[in-house]
């Protein structure tokens, strides 16, 4: 229960999700998604949440990801519009 | 789609510690922070690693789509199974305690909750592999 800790977290949290929907480069943007969501694994372990983060971390962070970058094999690397 | 040597070499060093890791987060579900979802989860994602390392049919000859059927079903059937056999010896469905073991009642309890957890786990590995397999489907399959 640190402060600074917390708003350090979410400020990169809130940084992670602008960029996620600004960034041009769609691997980029799957990137900057598992960064997300292994900031918001921290921030639910901070909350006493372990189990929470626990499945953000493996979901979130582990197979979404591979999911993302499994799809975006199968299309263009760079957004359209 | 075969990767480089590094990669094949860490990626076979690395997946029974992931698989081992699964089975733990698996069976300490009932008592403390884990579960069923995530231990399934990391199990496929040692699937996953085998299948983006060594090329989707190395992956398929491990694990075929077919066997990803039965077990995304027996899971299923384990889960169901435990909870209608509570419901037979009379009590609510998944109350555990009902069930007639030479145990007394917290075992009774702990012991099918581990039961349904493994239930829960088969399903979710065999879920997630095949629509990484749907996926992940090439030109070259």
């Amino acid at each position: 229960m640190i402060w600074e800790f917390n708003f350090a977290l979410f400020l990169f949290l809130i940084l992670c999700a602008i960029a996620a929907i600004t960034v041009r480069n769609l691997l980029s943007a799957v990137v900057i998604l598992s960064v997300y969501s292994l900031i918001m694994a921290v921030l639910w372990a901070e909350m006493n949440a372990v189990d929470v983060s626990f499945t953000e971390a493996a979901v979130g962070a582990g197979i979404t990801t591979l999911l993302f970058i499994a799809t975006l094999s199968r299309t263009t690397r760079r957004s359209e519009d | 789609m075969k990767q480089d040597v590094v990669i094949r070499t860490v990626c076979r060093l690395i997946v029974p510690f992931i698989q081992i890791f699964a089975l733990y987060v698996i069976i300490h579900g009932a008592s403390g922070t884990g579960g069923g979802f995530q231990g399934g989860v990391i199990f496929a994602s040692a699937i996953i690693l085998i299948g983006i390392a060594f090329g989707l049919p190395d992956a398929l000859q491990r694990i075929s789509e077919k066997t990803n059927t039965l077990l995304s079903c027996t899971g299923l059937y384990i889960y169901a199974g435990i909870g209608i056999l509570c419901i037979i010896f009379g009590g609510n469905f998944l109350g555990y305690s009902f069930i007639p073991l030479p145990l007394d009642s917290a075992a009774t309890r702990g012991l099918m909750a581990e039961i349904v957890e493994i239930g829960i786990g088969i399903t979710v590995m065999a879920v997630m592999t095949s629509i990484f397999y749907d996926i992940a489907v090439k030109e070259d399959m």
